[in-house]
């Protein structure tokens, strides 16, 4: 085979590693060059995206493979041993002149490295913990990295890549363990709980040290998340939501990603040929939201659900809850409690802020309601305000009918 | 009227002193006029802001001065005018800063919001070009903000490209960093930065790459990068043609994998088909026999998983699994079961060759005493079910399916039909097979005049008659 250079290696390994939801570039500790003389880079807090593709993604990271050969057989992966896609291997070297590069010319925030497996899982997280090494050692670079873990590398190991990166991932893959035993054979669900527990504990060790010294290093101070594929199998939204809220609860993770499987060239047999269910993604991700920001309680949302265990698709969550559990509407604006506001189909956490703070200076009205919100039509009927009550309209049959969106006609390339 | 000249457009430090002064004084608004930079100056204005200066000083909440310190970048030319009109009111209600359905309020939080909006796109999408200079290379930008947000912005850059030299040039301001000290100079043009950079192929390459074709969201891309910001961006050149690949693309990749696996029921032999096939039907048959789906799961003894031939041309899918199946863990082992079989063998099918599954795989049933009834399932319960038999069509795509009663051709067709409507006629199924629709054997089990029996009977022995020449037609 010709040697590859590194564009085309480029093509292929960032085509390899798309699959892969996470972008986020924020919440790590704050580093700042000004002042230095050597080595590049910031992080702030808030990440930035420096570009979108035309599939609604953010591009923040230099999001890549080390290698896409894989002795693993996952069925949904594209990587998988089985597959018959091109290969090519980056080295460490290769990879940082890349991001360098990259990040002088303010394409992106820093870099995401994950891997197909080589040789042994150890091999592998040796190969990705020297990228990061080379990068914060050698260069002074003081940008984001996220790197994903092998789930059964040496703990040593993954203590290393948690000294240099923000963000530390390791993927769950299926939300149910029948799925994993099915399409990631090689997988197994013991195996990925330790490895995030073993992260845990070492994030929270170095927190309690960074408390008494303030010499102590830091271990991915970004936390650390997961991602798991929908629709690849069984799973419904009620037994994805409550497995999601167990992975937060019992790994303390900043962020549970859902990846909508998509059609991947050369697919394996064993998986559907549909479009990806980006929809179902979305209120996924709505559902994510609900339980961290809104005070939502997971049974709650998985009561949101449909017979079938779904989410409905043409209405949010936070609305199917409201129109599911009517007794609890309408909200009086100037009077009920944050936890109330939050619940209110169109209110959002701005929006319930600056009511809060507002009603102590007046009695709000429905203009005043308005004016803070984005479509006051849709939240009116779960609302009284000091000009306006809903009257029957929260108790009627076709309330769904009458704010839910009208159905819309495809779009060539909706989603 | 009174004219105040500020010496930028973003000068709040000026702003901020001519309207203190002008507020102790207790000018109104409408009184003012507000210049900034180099615009002409109202020839017929006073050219002091006051006659006399008054003395003396009042507070304003800490937010507002964050609040206008951003607001002032905006290019709307009322800012100034807006934020003095905000200042003379909360001069004397502060807590009217909490207020944010006020009108003005909100409108000047709206510019606020607008400028941090610009900034942080700032900060996003302005892509440095290098430029060979001495020994040093030098980086060199040239972005058009929408409001006049680059002195406030400067600092992001210094933070994170300390120890570079570079260029960050706009229509209004320029910046330059030596890698100690920065500078200001005038506003330049696109001309001045270098034209191109050798590593934007190498980053094109990179976003076509990472974008997904499978999923195409256009309006999520332009909600965040608006199109008035592509014009300085490489990467943006390639979006027209990245869109108009995806579909040929990803229906390239659907039609691709649909044909691996038609030709390889068509094609191969029977024997090897059996390979992997076998195992991902095994793994699936495993996966369901864990099914909660929905509820059913409860009560019932076990999955009714499908049987048959992997590489089945004709595959029949029933209703659920009745009392008998339920406790055998096979599907058309009870009284209907075995009136299919004598018809099957009567129209000349050979049961051995052809999948039999069922619409929903778990019992659904309401204990009378001893006898547990077969109860009819829902909607819901079919609409959960359809995932795993849609697997199985999957991985068996067979060439005609023949649904039996209702709830099975409600299942495959995915919508609410009668026997008699949809009896007689192929129907088309999304994955491409043809669906055919008779009655379920049990319907034949419960009619009790015997004349209409045996009519029906004959009805639907030659409905699988028919079916089986159909399929091998198909094969």
């Amino acid at each position: 085979m010709a040697q590859l250079d590194t564009r085309e290696k480029l093509a292929i390994l960032a085509d390899a590693a798309k699959y892969d939801a996470s972008c986020a570039s924020s919440g790590t500790a704050k580093r700042s060059s000004a002042g230095e003389t050597s080595g590049i880079g910031s992080t702030e807090g808030m990440g930035i995206c420096h570009a979108y593709a035309p599939d609604g993604r953010c591009i923040s990271l230099l999001k890549i493979l080390l290698t896409n050969s894989c002795i693993f057989d996952c069925h949904y992966c594209i990587n998988r041993k089985s597959s018959n896609v091109r290969r090519a291997r980056f080295t460490a070297e290769e990879v940082v002149n890349l991001t360098l590069a990259f990040y002088r010319r303010n394409y992106i925030e820093g870099l995401f490295l994950s891997s197909g497996i080589i040789r042994s899982s150890n091999y592998t997280m040796e190969q990705i913990v020297e990228v990061a090494r080379s990068l914060r050692e050698d260069h002074g670079f003081r940008g984001y990295i996220h790197l994903k873990t092998i789930p059964d590398a040496d703990p040593e190991l993954i203590h290393q890549a948690g000294l240099h990166a923000d963000r530390i991932s390791i993927n769950v893959e299926l939300p149910t363990e029948q799925g994993l035993k099915r399409l990631a054979p090689e997988k197994s669900v013991e195996g990925i709980a330790g490895a995030m527990g073993d992260i845990k504990a070492a994030i929270e060790d170095k927190t309690d040290a960074k408390r008494r010294f303030k010499s102590a290093p830091r271990f991915a101070p970004a936390g650390q998340s997961t991602q798991m594929i929908v629709g690849a199998d069984s799973a419904n939204d009620g037994e994805i939501v409550t497995r999601a809220s167990g992975l937060y609860d019992r790994f303390k993770l900043r962020r549970v990603y859902y990846s909508a499987f998509s059609p991947i060239p050369d697919a394996s047999a064993i998986l559907p040929l549909q479009r990806p269910p980006l929809m179902r993604e979305h209120r996924l991700y709505q559902s994510d939201w609900l339980m961290r920001f809104y005070g939502f309680a997971p049974k709650e949302v998985v009561a949101a659900t449909g017979a079938d265990g779904m989410l409905p698709l043409d209405i949010d969550p936070k609305m199917a809850w409201a129109l599911k559990f009517r007794e609890n509407f309408p909200v009086d604006v100037n009077r009920a409690s944050k936890e109330m506001l939050l619940r209110v189909p169109g209110l959002g956490i701005k929006a319930v802020n600056a009511i809060l703070l507002s009603r102590r200076w007046r009695t709000l009205r429905l203009d005043d309601i308005a004016r803070l919100t984005v479509s006051v039509a849709r939240l009116r009927p779960f609302i009284t305000a000091a000009d306006w009550t809903p009257g029957g309209l929260i108790d009627r049959v076709d309330l769904k009918a009458r704010i839910a969106p009208p159905a819309k006609q495809m779009e060539l390339f909706a989603a | 009227m009174r004219t105040v000249h500020l010496a930028a457009p973003d000068d709040f430090d000026g702003w901020r002193d001519a309207a203190r002064a002008l507020a102790l004084a207790r000018v109104p608004p409408e009184e003012i006029v507000w210049h900034a930079g180099d615009g002409a100056p109202d020839l017929f204005a006073d050219e002091a802001v006051l006659d006399t200066a008054v003395e003396g000083a009042f507070s304003v909440p800490r937010a507002f001065v964050a609040l206008a310190r951003d607001a002032v970048c905006h290019a709307d030319a009322e800012r100034f005018a807006l934020l003095y009109a905000m200042l003379l009111r909360l001069r004397d209600q502060p807590r009217l800063i909490e207020d944010h359905a006020d009108p003005l309020l909100r409108r000047i939080e709206e510019l606020a919001k607008a400028v941090r909006r610009d900034v942080h796109k700032m900060r996003a999408f302005l892509r440095f070009r290098e430029l060979e200079e001495g020994d040093q290379p030098r980086f060199v930008a040239w972005f058009e903000p929408e409001h006049h947000i680059v002195r406030i912005n400067a600092a992001f850059f210094v933070r994170r490209f300390a120890t570079m030299r570079w260029s960050i040039l706009t229509p209004e301001l320029s910046l330059h960093w030596d890698g100690a000290t920065l500078s200001e100079a005038p506003g330049a043009s696109k001309a001045d930065a270098p034209a191109g950079d050798p590593l934007e192929e190498t980053w094109k390459t990179y976003y076509a790459s990472i974008f997904n074709p499978a999923r195409v969201k256009i309006g999520a891309m332009l909600k965040e990068m608006p199109k008035k910001y592509w014009k300085n961006m490489p990467e943006t050149a390639l979006v027209p043609q990245l869109i108009a690949g995806a579909q040929a693309r990803e229906s390239g990749m659907i039609a691709k994998s649909d044909l691996k696996v038609a030709d390889a029921v068509a094609a191969e032999p029977p024997a090897d088909v059996g390979g992997n096939s076998r195992l991902a039907w095994e793994a699936l048959r495993e996966e369901a026999a864990a099914c909660t789906r929905c509820h059913l799961y409860k009560h019932a003894t076990q999955t009714v998983f499908g049987e048959g031939p992997i590489d089945a041309t004709l595959m029949f899918v029933g209703e659920q699994p009745g009392d008998q199946e339920d406790l055998a863990g096979k599907p058309f082992v009870g009284p209907a079961g075995q009136m299919f079989d004598r018809a099957l063998a009567q129209a000349g099918v050979d049961r051995g060759t052809v999948y039999v599954t069922n619409a929903v795989k778990h019992f659904k049933f309401e204990q009378r005493g001893k006898r547990r009834i077969h109860a009819k399932p829902q909607g819901p319960e079919i609409e959960a079910c359809r995932w795993w038999i849609e697997q199985e069509r999957v991985l068996i795509r067979p060439p005609l399916t023949v649904a039996l009663g209702a709830t099975a051709a409600r299942s495959l067709l995915g919508k609410v039909v009668t026997i008699s409507g949809a009896r007689g006629r192929p129907h088309v199924l999304q994955d491409g097979g043809e669906a055919w629709v008779t009655v379920h054997p049990s319907y034949l089990l419960r009619i009790p005049e015997r004349e209409k029996a045996e009519e029906e009977y004959a009805r639907f022995v030659a409905d699988l008659r028919a079916a089986g020449a159909r399929a091998k037609e198909l094969a």
